[in-house]
């Protein structure tokens, strides 16, 4: 009876044990996550706000940071090298979890964490090359052993403070997934860089582009998807003399069959809104005489903030700005001489190659009449509670074979291979550290220089009153039509023939019209020497902003903040003038009338409490979908046409078989879409009314900043009052948007505003994880304190002093 | 003092002290102690370990989400389905710490009744 007793007791006290130190589907190991001592009530912490000092191995000199009232830290350390190791420590002390789950991304191993859900998105990245690229990348980088110290350093600064944890100190998302930070490495920077290369320079068509050929034939692709739409502002002054380039010769096409197969599912691409606007005016036009600059980048909107602030001084340098946490160095930013900021280049930098392999093997594919050797890369996946999954991702002088009979791909024998700039290497963080040091035009241009990808427009401003745009990228030299559909893997021709020199990438300085800028439109006009192909460029957001330089002489910080916030609705502006009358002719209920008289009193503008951008969004998408019925369902993957264009042949061509509907016996046409549109677009708006009690644009947009974590809702912002939307210069759509918004005067040091849609702290305890929300919503900025002195104390809340130390 | 008493202070000590040195589970190893060397009897055997370390961790989590105006604590309630109620996921941890300390003194007073 004793023995029964003890042993059921036994096993009763084994059992509670085990449930409450195991994670259960998605519920946390409870002992673990709610005892005081090492749950989540440890992770219940406002950054304190008393100074204190650390002990940091392999310092050569004590380094002070200084926190101002948003824990924005201000870094003073007396050479680089000490400089880039307290960086590492205080992102990581910041952001660690973020850091470390965005490597985890890129490197194609949440199934390590999240289980077998995220299988099939690991496998995606390690088909596309991502840690294959990630290794080139550090290939480069060994042969510059500065940049080298530099990685190392910041590593060493990340590890030093993981080093320094209890496991009660995780951050809270370990606890919650139940699992431990490893050691940063020099990999896991590289591995960042190429989230960010595939974050902007990760998307193309060609596959879907090449399905579309196949169905519909030539003429109705050049009509859907043409290279230049009928207006063009490009990134560089349609009046640039390209003159100099006068040894420029695009590649010949060559005389050869291109393969035509439908590709059924295509792998997963970036959000087709990644992308940014900057601007910069010259002495001339500005207000003071200075030169301005601006910069917003458009990303996926989330907690913690893909930016952390921080200033980097040492006493040859000293630089403010944005940093990515993992990456070396100040990625948007400015010090003393010079501001520089980003946008995507957008340009075609994938291409996609058929391949036919000799078996079943993939051993060996066909290239210029014979067979050539593939090498082979096994992929070990590991999964959370199952056995690891091993794939053999093939890879030939193209890249790797991301789809084959083992993944998304047309059976045996076959693949796609991929060739993309993102696995050329290149040297992306020798070029951050140099931006960070630049002082003047000439510095900023050699530090771009050997910038691959992802391409960026590059904007410079400097004290010295130079403003200039760079659009950098290694970009090859393409024939007429390259890349733009499937290409024929075993034909030499149909390689990339080689590149732009680096010398004839599209650039302007200091041009008469006295601003340069971007926003993810076309580069160029047509008298480029080079073939740049559509690969899906705005249209919208660069008239708005070019329109508007062009409409005074001088620009002051108001008209900068005022284009940040600019939410007129271009596209609405140009097409509704079409579709209002059509409707108004129609038949239409009362209800219908109402919503009618609505929109008909709309100025264009996206503001929250208007209910016009709410119509028009409806009815436009509704309208889109009518009229790209054929390409929303079909079997095979095929991408919408642009929308400028979807707007271009809706008023030119409302004739087009397009138009029609197919499962309707009558023929339509764009007019009969307008109105059909609009009583769908009606009865789904009332709907919305019903649901959310209104149709304003803030509650039908509903704005959130997702946490990364699957957008957890408890860490998470919803229902933002911002305006705004896609296409809009204000780009901030339902979770997506301007990630970092920045204002740089070249005053004498510079004065800058800035601010994003986040905070400081990872930690969604403290009160700085999202402190900038509602300031970033409101349309409002920090004034970004520029610290010229390690003494200051104005505006400083704490300090921690890291001391150097040989334990 | 009685012994339920006795009980409950050493549980309370000893999980303390021995939280500073091991993981969650040193609560479990607290209460398996005491109810090994001051054995209870019938419903105290589980309820006086289990109300001893619901309140511990009930006042020590109080005090530390309060010292942050329990802005994690709403969070990790909105998480768990708590309605973003901080309250109810204190008595939560309580719960789930009293739970494991109970099961331990159980089986603290199993051990020290089979080697009598």
């Amino acid at each position: 009876m004793k023995q029964l007793k003890f042993g059921l007791s036994l096993v009763l006290a084994i059992t509670t044990f085990y449930v409450l130190n195991t994670k259960l589907g998605s519920l946390p190991p409870l002992g673990k996550f709610l005892s005081p001592s090492q749950g989540v009530w440890q992770n219940e912490i406002t950054e304190s706000a008393s100074n204190s000092e650390i002990n940091i191995k392999g310092l050569s000199a004590p380094v002070i940071v200084k926190y101002d009232e948003h824990l924005i830290p201000h870094i003073f350390a007396e050479n680089k090298k000490d400089l880039y190791k307290a960086q590492g420590y205080i992102t990581a002390q910041h952001r660690l979890w973020q850091m470390e789950f965005q490597t985890h991304a890129a490197a194609g191993r949440l199934s390590e964490i999240v289980g077998e859900d995220a299988l099939n998105y690991d496998r995606t990245e390690r088909r596309r090359g991502m840690v294959y690229g990630a290794e080139q990348k550090l290939k480069n980088w060994e042969k510059d052993q500065e940049v080298i110290d530099y990685v190392d350093a910041y590593a060493d600064g990340v590890n030093q403070y993981i080093n320094s944890l209890s496991p009660g100190e995780y951050p809270v998302e370990y606890k919650l997934l139940d699992y431990a930070p490893e050691q940063w490495t020099r990999k896991k920077t590289a591995l960042l860089l190429m989230y960010m290369t595939k974050m902007l320079a990760g998307g193309d068509s060609d596959l879907e582009y090449t399905n579309f050929l196949k169905k519909y034939g030539k003429e109705r692709f050049d009509l859907l998807y043409p290279d230049f739409f009928d207006v063009n502002d490009p990134v560089i002054p349609a009046e640039t003399d390209w003159s100099f380039m006068e040894n420029a010769t695009q590649t010949p096409i060559p005389d050869s069959e291109m393969p035509l197969d439908y590709v059924k599912e295509t792998i997963e691409k970036p959000h087709p809104d990644n992308g940014s606007n900057n601007w910069a005016v010259s002495p001339d036009k500005s207000y003071s005489g200075n030169a301005i600059l601006a910069n917003d980048p458009h990303l996926g909107l989330n907690l913690p903030s893909i930016w952390y602030a921080m200033q980097l001084t040492t006493p040859e340098q000293n630089t403010y700005g944005v940093s990515l946490p993992g990456a070396v160095g100040i990625i948007i930013g400015f010090n003393e001489h010079i501001a520089w900021g980003m946008t995507n280049a957008t340009r075609d930098v994938i291409d996609w190659y058929k391949i036919e392999f000799e078996d079943k093997t993939n051993s060996n594919y066909k290239y210029d009449n014979a067979w050539k050797a593939t090498t082979k890369r096994v992929e070990e996946i590991k999964i959370r509670g199952k056995e690891t999954f091993l794939d053999t991702v093939t890879y030939t002088h193209h890249g790797p074979v991301t789809y084959d009979a083992n993944f998304k791909g047309n059976g045996e024998k076959v693949g796609y291979a991929m060739r993309w700039t993102g696995h050329l290497g290149g040297q992306n963080q020798r070029t951050l550290l140099d931006l960070n040091t630049s002082k003047n035009y000439d510095d900023y241009k050699n530090a771009i220089k050997n910038f691959l990808a992802p391409a960026q427009n590059v904007i410079f401003a400097s004290t010295e009153g130079d403003i200039a745009l760079w659009i950098q990228g290694k970009f090859p030299n393409k024939w007429k039509g390259q890349g733009k559909f499937l290409m024929d893997g075993s034909n030499p021709e149909h390689d990339w023939q080689g590149y732009i020199p680096q010398e004839y990438n599209a650039h302007t300085k200091n041009p008469e019209r006295g601003f340069v800028s971007s926003a993810n439109q076309h580069p160029v006009d047509e008298s480029y020497p080079y073939y740049v192909f559509n690969d899906g460029y705005e249209t919208y957001r660069n008239r708005v902003i070019n329109d508007f330089f062009r409409s005074k002489d001088k620009f002051d910080i108001q008209d900068f903040k005022d284009l940040h916030n600019n939410n007129f609705n271009l596209q609405a502006s140009e097409l509704l003038p079409y579709m209002i009358p059509v409707v108004e002719k129609a038949e239409l209920s009362s209800d219908e009338q109402n919503m009618l008289n609505e929109i008909k009193s709309w100025k264009y503008n996206n503001d929250i409490d208007e209910v016009g951008p709410t119509i028009w969004q409806i009815w436009y998408d509704t309208l889109a979908e009518l009229t790209w019925d054929e390409i929303e369902n079909d079997s095979i993957a095929l991408d919408y046409p642009f929308k400028y264009q979807t707007a271009y042949l809706l008023k030119n061509n409302p004739n087009d078989k397009f138009m029609d509907i197919v499962e309707t016996p009558e023929i339509e046409t764009a007019n009969d879409l307008f109105v059909i549109a609009f009583k769908d677009a009606v009865v789904k708006l009332n709907t919305l009314k019903t649901n959310k009690g209104t149709i304003n644009w803030k509650e039908a947009k509903a704005t959130y900043i997702g946490h990364l974590l699957q957008s957890l809702p408890a860490f998470s912002r919803h229902d933002l009052p911002i305006g705004g939307y896609s296409g809009i210069v204000n780009a901030t759509s339902q979770n997506h948007g301007p990630s970092w918004r920045m204002i740089v005067e070249m005053t004498s040091p510079p004065t800058a505003l800035g601010v994003y849609p986040g905070g400081q702290s990872g930690n969604p305890g403290s009160k700085f994880y999202d402190d900038l929300v509602d300031t970033w919503a409101a349309g409002k900025y920090l004034k970004l304190n520029f610290m010229q002195d390690k003494n200051q104390n104005d505006g400083v809340i704490f300090s921690q002093t890291l001391n150097p130390s040989n334990e | 003092m009685n012994k339920n008493t006795k009980n409950f202070v050493f549980t309370i000590i000893l999980a303390y002290v021995l939280s500073l040195y091991l993981p969650w589970w040193s609560v479990m190893l607290a209460a398996l102690i005491s109810g090994f060397l001051i054995p209870l009897k019938k419903g105290a055997v589980f309820f006086i370990p289990f109300i001893a370390i619901a309140l511990l961790w009930i006042v020590q989590s109080y005090m530390l989400s309060s010292a942050n105006d329990f802005i994690l604590a709403k969070k990790i309630a909105t998480l768990l389905m708590l309605d973003g109620n901080s309250t109810l996921l204190l008595l939560v941890a309580g719960v789930v710490g009293g739970l494991a300390a109970g099961v331990s003194g159980i089986l603290g007073k199993q051990i020290s009744t089979l080697s009598k």
